[in-house]
């Protein structure tokens, strides 16, 4: 059911959405996969978590909001997005993310998007639950996260996602990696993880000695290099292979790479 | 001795960021400058500062920040109760708000603006010409998002909520350099983005940042 007020079109509310889609829609070609991140031992019933994420897991962007869901134990609900039939450009997704990209996440009322925007809510709103994701202390420590923060997203990333692009996303569109594209743009990531490398000689992870949100927002992108051959980046850099191993080492990821085998 | 130094000149926007929010917040600084043409940004002392060769670097105290954005944030955080307010203030929904409003501005809208503003502003200072072909595609991606941000300034007089916040000034710089070249149409023919422009270029603290240029 959608409620259309005059002048816009209001997102429908989280749980109606999901239960029309669940029992009443015949089209509806996923079923809605409902994740606890403890195991239940109770007979299944149909309990509506508060939070969703629409989108899928071989999204580099989603799986940034999984992870941070994961780490903070948090119950929630992956509402797949057909993203083949475009419907991330479509309502009623659009009204989700006007920029028509995955993920977006409802908790409760409150809707967000921007993979990194989310991670940084749930970190926030659910400090005291699970892992930490900030490091601890006063605004001072908090900003050199901020400042890591920030490389991920202004220097690794535009980087990075675009070699993953080349060697992984263009096969599976059917495109072809252009290996000048790929020389270019790791002569650039070498750059980045040269100073990544004499980061990590001094700090255990980016931006202190406890891991971060700044360590996990590599995590999607470094999963996928590291099946390619711009692994030898990474490897061939003592500090950064050890974080590297340290971070996709952590239970809450394995989480989030077992759902892409589901 | 001000408390608070800041690496960096008054033309570059990443700088320019920086300092709107110091002037938004009353504060003190030094503008140290940095020889960009002499390569001092890549060089010691300034990697020291920044290990990715860029301006600005901010200090306060024993604390050494870069990212301009990183920088903005933690001005606002920690000088929270000085000048005006940077962050909706209130609760859990806002704040999340505004972190969206700020990723949008990072990673939509910025990655096109600013290469567009390479081509028609920054090109030019450095002896080279705009490639028209580059600037049309990138003014077809930008108006895209532009479309976005007329029917969210539809519903929100500013893009996080009721309130001037970081998340409208960290767009200042690059607009103030669109809006002097002939890029500026893609603004002008949109009303909600034009009197959201008119509102935050005219607020007194970035009329000091564009003082610094003429200095």
């Amino acid at each position: 059911m959608r409620t259309i007020l005059q002048g816009s079109l209001l997102p429908p509310p989280p749980i109606k959405l999901s239960h029309s889609s669940l029992l009443f829609s015949p089209s509806h070609s996923h079923s809605n996969l409902k994740f606890t991140s403890k195991s239940s031992p109770s007979p299944p019933t149909i309990t509506m978590a508060s939070i969703k994420v629409h989108g899928v897991p071989m999204s580099t962007a989603t799986m940034r909001v999984l992870a941070a869901l994961y780490e903070k134990d948090l119950d929630f609900e992956l509402i797949p997005v057909d993203m083949r039939a475009g419907a991330h450009k479509q309502e009623p997704f659009v009204s989700l993310n006007p920029f028509g990209q995955i993920p977006a996440l409802q908790d409760g009322d409150l809707t967000l998007f921007e993979s990194r925007a989310i991670t940084e809510y749930i970190a926030d709103e659910y400090s005291e639950k699970g892992e930490k994701l900030m490091c601890p202390g006063c605004n001072k420590v908090k900003a050199i996260t901020k400042v890591w923060l920030n490389v991920e997203g202004q220097q690794f990333d535009p980087i990075a996602s675009k070699i993953a692009f080349e060697r992984i996303f263009k096969g599976m569109f059917g495109m072809t990696t252009d290996p000048a594209a790929v020389q270019e743009l790791e002569g650039k990531l070498v750059r980045v993880l040269d100073i990544y490398e004499a980061r990590l000689s001094k700090s255990e992870f980016l931006a202190c000695d406890c891991f971060t949100l700044a360590d996990l927002h590599h995590l999607p992108v470094i999963h996928y290099l590291m099946g390619t051959d711009s692994k030898t980046l990474f490897e061939s850099r003592p500090k950064v292979a050890e974080w590297v191993k340290k971070i996709t080492a952590r239970p809450a990821w394995a989480k989030v790479v077992d759902l892409q085998k589901q | 001795m001000a408390g608070i130094k800041v690496h960096g000149v008054p033309i570059s926007t990443t700088t320019m960021r920086v300092l709107a929010t110091l002037y938004e917040k009353g504060l003190d600084f030094e503008l140290v400058p940095v020889d960009m043409k002499g390569g001092a940004h890549k060089q010691e002392p300034l990697i020291s500062l920044n290990p990715f060769g860029q301006i600005p670097a901010l200090l306060d105290g024993d604390l050494t920040l870069f990212e301009s954005r990183a920088i903005t944030e933690y001005i606002a955080e920690e000088y929270s109760d000085k000048g005006e307010k940077l962050l909706c203030q209130g609760c859990k929904k806002l704040k999340a708000i505004t972190k969206v409003w700020l990723q949008v501005e990072g990673q939509q809208f910025d990655p096109i603006a600013s290469k567009l503003a390479y081509e028609r502003v920054f090109k030019g200072m450095l002896g080279m010409t705009t490639d028209p072909a580059a600037a049309e595609e990138l003014e077809a991606k930008l108006v895209k998002v532009l479309d976005i941000y007329e029917a969210r300034l539809s519903k929100s007089p500013f893009l996080a909520g009721d309130c001037f916040t970081l998340a409208d000034l960290h767009h200042l710089p690059i607009i103030y350099y669109l809006m002097g070249t002939e890029s500026k149409k893609l603004f002008e023919s949109r009303p909600k983005v034009s009197e959201w422009i008119k509102k935050i270029t005219a607020r007194p603290a970035w009329v000091k940042v564009l003082n610094l240029q003429k200095k």
